[in-house]
């Protein structure tokens, strides 16, 4: 493989990674924060996704649609917890799964009964299309280096949002004791639909940003959640760098082992069951990746004890 | 001179900065109640855990019956017949009080992987589980749902339950906690003859149970064990005066 | 007789005159929807094993029911095409044959991807074996030999010595025998030794070390078990269907079997079977009032978990405790 497909697949992986950490980082923020393991993360993702191409279609701007898709999440996501999510804090994780599940139900009936069973396409706005020349002569779409360094950025604003502000010592208090945070003064309902949203948006913000280079559709979330959900258990529940981690790591080792494993096995083998049988294989690894970590480290790479 | 059925050879242990177990040495003897104090936060429930299994030591040894236990879990401890009662009561709310007791000889049997016979038929388990419902006076209640039960008469069926595994040493977390005078009464009386069957590792807030039942008092302060002698001695010791009686006299 | 035993037998009972009824009306289309909901059951049954007794929020029970089917699927199409498998072993088209393989390979599958998932507890249990159901199923989608994402045909029904289960009312009341015969082991499970310690192990794992029980042993146990029985429903599934697909490894049919279960009752022994026709009776009314009935489905379900925690037979029976 030339060092150019390499690095083009390297930033193939890093964009990936960074996409599934948006999704991991409102994942693990809820958990840590509320207790709560909410499925139906991934129908915020695809409520962005449908959105940003609704206001796209209306308005024609991307970055309306971008804004629009954050709002829209965020506030669906204020609204569901207000309404459902908050009568399950203080139930067990059997009727968390249960009842996010069912909102799964409602939400992908509810946006097809709205947007129809086509996909949508979202096009990538003028500023952003085509490639662009990266130092070495190596040609990479800005659109992907677009979301990578949106990507960051949020990833950087976490970091600054949890360690330096206000909310950030709430929220940190909220994980380490509910009681105390309560007597420390502050509105814990609030706290909670405010985090709630913020972790809507995230996946409102990577569904959004997705639109241009996959389709929109129904279901589109849940692969995306499931793959956060390996993230946040490689990275240890409630940990952002963890997530951050593990985003990259799931996002790397899926996107390089499509590509490298087909090639691996074809030193050995005839080219076409080289193809699926490396296919089949890379379809597994990050699941293989997931059990060698729980093999070592149970609680993930920057977990507490489980 | 017989030998100690339970000992801590040197046991260390800290949580980052905080030392919550430093260099102790404890050990039981057949026959006897050894009741181990200290106020709170002076680290008795790491060293309980550290003795039952939940915790490693960072160093030293639990030794049991003649064996290195250290790197046994707890429950191949339990196994080795160490029987203990939980602070807070850890039963099995759903279950019947009988079912409690049961599941205690079950665990004591073995032969777990029985996946046919109905186990509250077993005559030999039930025998055994009616027979510790009835030694600690709880047989009229034996088809309560334990979630039912007072707080009182949950601190019974832990008992009753680690009777059923027949020990050779039980390990008592607070048995009298949250009972009344009676009921401590009672229990205080029912465990003085129980040092002959099992010696007794007592952890115990109830100083009038302590001194009436304990053999040796070991004092726990802040990790280190400051003293350990009778009644009598831990009575008079200046230190543990100062470190523990005189702080719960100020209290 | 207590409210619940007389439930354990009623609610059967109802399934089983559903199909004679259909049988005497000459509605075949029901009985196939009778038999569809006897088999959702068995994997109900099977996953509550490990989520009623053992308190193990498996996500992942799809992996079990979709290597069932393609137990199933994969000896019935060599068997079909004439082609040994690996040149060596034959397919067949015998349906206690293929039950046999479809437990095996289920339970198998269902002890190292237990072994691995009970080394955790809580949210991470649920969220591993949601992944690792989610790798077997693509896995399916990107191995092309059985079909890869469209999955593949078995033209014709297997067969059942002495019995011709072309016929609907036959088929239905072999998959109604072995769900009977299921229920009763399982009900004897719950109360035995291992049924004792394991539900120990759900309500307070440390009264179980305690007493010298292992957690983790037991719960292994329990979710192998599990993972059979559900693999066993998923043969007779494929079997229902003449058709295996990816479909039923995805966790859309692990949360469907999940909420089979609490649709019915969670823990209670026919909890999964009135789950279960629950199930298949809104799907087929509220289908064809509208396209989009999962939305009703959901909000029944949100609606149970908000306010009916004990399920249908919850609602009928009280607040007995169940399996004792």
């Amino acid at each position: 493989m030339s060092a150019a497909l390499l690095i083009e697949q390297l930033l193939n992986g890093l964009q990936f990674g960074v996409m599934l950490f948006l999704m991991a980082a409102g994942l693990t923020l809820i958990f840590g924060v509320m207790g709560l393991i909410n499925l139906a993360h991934g129908s915020l993702y695809m409520i962005g996704a449908f959105a940003a191409a609704g206001v796209a279609g209306w308005t024609g701007s991307f970055w309306l649609a971008l804004m629009g898709a954050l709002m829209a999440a965020a506030m669906i996501g204020a609204l569901v917890e207000m309404v459902v999510i908050r009568r399950l804090y203080d139930r067990d994780h059997l009727d968390q799964v249960l009842a996010t599940f069912a909102l799964i139900l409602i939400f992908s009936e509810g946006t097809r009964f709205f947007f129809g069973s086509l996909p949508l396409y979202l096009d990538t706005p003028d500023l952003l299309s085509g490639p662009t020349m990266l130092p070495g002569g190596i040609e990479y779409s800005k659109y992907r280096l677009f979301i990578i360094a949106v990507g960051l950025a949020v990833g950087a604003g976490l970091f600054w949002l949890i360690s330096r502000t206000r909310i950030g010592i709430q929220i940190r208090a909220g994980e380490a004791d509910r009681e105390m945070i309560a007597a420390l003064g502050v509105d814990i309902r609030k706290l909670y639909t405010l985090v709630f949203a913020l972790g809507a948006a995230l996946a409102g913000l990577a569904g959004a940003m997705i639109g241009p280079i996959q389709s929109v559709e129904v279901g589109m979330g849940e692969p995306v959640l499931i793959l956060a959900f390996v993230v946040i258990v490689i990275g240890g529940i409630g940990s952002i760098k963890g997530a951050f981690i593990g985003a990259l790591l799931v996002g790397l080792t899926d996107t390089l082992g499509r590509i490298m494993l087909p090639q691996l096995f074809g030193l050995f083998m005839d080219a076409s069951s080289a193809t699926t049988v490396g296919a089949s294989l890379a379809s597994m690894t990050i699941y293989i990746l997931m059990a060698g970590i729980l093999l070592f480290k149970p609680s993930g790479l920057f977990g507490g004890q489980s | 001179m017989t030998e100690a059925l339970l000992q801590t050879c040197a046991i260390c242990k800290s949580f980052g900065a905080l030392e919550a177990s430093k260099d102790v040495s404890l050990d039981l003897f057949p026959g006897e109640i050894h009741a181990l104090i200290g106020p709170n936060g002076a680290g008795k429930s790491t060293l309980i855990a550290q003795i039952s299994g939940a915790l490693r030591p960072d160093s030293g040894q639990v030794i049991f019956d003649g064996q290195d236990v250290t790197p046994l879990t707890t429950t191949q401890r339990a196994r080795a017949g160490l029987g203990r009662t939980f602070q807070i009561s850890a039963l099995a709310m759903e279950f019947t009080v009988l079912q409690n007791v049961v599941l205690g000889a079950l665990g004591q049997r073995g032969k777990v992987y029985r996946f046919f016979g109905n186990v509250m038929r077993d005559k030999a388990l039930l025998e055994r589980a009616e027979d510790a419902l009835e030694q600690v006076g709880l047989a009229e209640f034996r088809n309560f749902v334990t979630a039912e039960l007072s707080h009182g008469q949950r601190r019974q069926l832990e008992v009753a339950v680690a009777l059923t595994l027949q020990p050779k040493a039980f390990l008592m977390d607070e048995p009298m906690a949250g009972l009344g005078a009676e009921g401590s009464h009672r229990l205080t009386g029912f465990l003085d003859g129980l040092r002959h069957r099992a010696p007794i590792l007592l952890v115990e807030h109830d100083m009038d149970a302590v001194f009436a039942l304990a053999d040796r008092i070991s004092v726990l302060v802040y990790g280190e064990i400051i003293a350990t002698g009778t009644a009598d001695e831990i009575k008079s010791d200046p230190r543990v005066r100062e470190a523990y009686l005189g702080e719960e006299d100020a209290a | 007789m207590r409210r619940e035993t007389i439930l354990n037998l009623a609610i059967p009972g109802i399934l089983l005159a559903t199909a004679l009824i259909a049988y005497a009306m000459d509605e075949p289309y029901i009985i196939t929807l009778a038999t569809k909901a006897a088999i959702l059951a068995l994997a109900g049954v099977g996953l509550n094993i490990a989520l009623g007794l053992g308190g193990l929020v498996s996500l992942g029970h799809a992996a079990f029911f979709g290597v069932g089917g393609y137990a199933m699927g994969i000896l019935a199409f060599h068997a079909q095409n004439y082609m040994p498998i690996w040149g060596v072993i034959e397919g067949t088209k015998s349906m206690p044959i293929i039950w046999l393989v479809a437990l095996i390979a289920s339970a198998l599958t269902a002890l190292v991807i237990g072994a691995m998932s009970l080394r955790t507890t809580g949210v991470y249990f649920i969220m591993i074996t949601l992944a690792f159901g989610q790798m077997l199923f693509y896995f399916a989608i990107s191995w092309p030999t059985y079909g890869g994402e469209d999955g593949m045909s078995i033209y014709l029904r297997n067969g059942f010595p002495g019995v011709n289960t072309l016929v609907p009312l036959n088929f239905f009341l072999i998959c109604f025998v072995i769900l009977a015969v299921v229920m009763v082991l399982t009900d004897r499970l719950g109360k035995s030794a291992f049924g004792l310690a394991l539900q120990a192990t759900r309500q307070n794992a440390a009264r179980a070390e305690a007493v010298g029980l292992a957690p983790y042993r037991l719960r292994l146990v329990a979710f192998t078990i599990s993972g059979a029985v559900t693999g066993l429903a998923g043969a007779l599934f494929a079997d229902l269907n003449r058709f295996v697909s990816p479909s039923m490894l995805s966790w859309h049919m692990s949360g469907e079997i999940m909420i089979l279960i609490i649709l019915g009752g969670i823990a209670r022994l026919s909890g999964p079977v009135a789950g279960a026709m629950l199930f298949i009776a809104l799907e087929y009314v509220l289908e064809d009032l509208s396209h989009y009935w999962h939305v009703y489905l959901g909000a029944i379900l949100l609606g149970v978990v908000l306010f009916a925690r004990g399920g249908v037979i919850g609602l009928i029976a009280g607040r007995e405790v169940a399996h004792d």
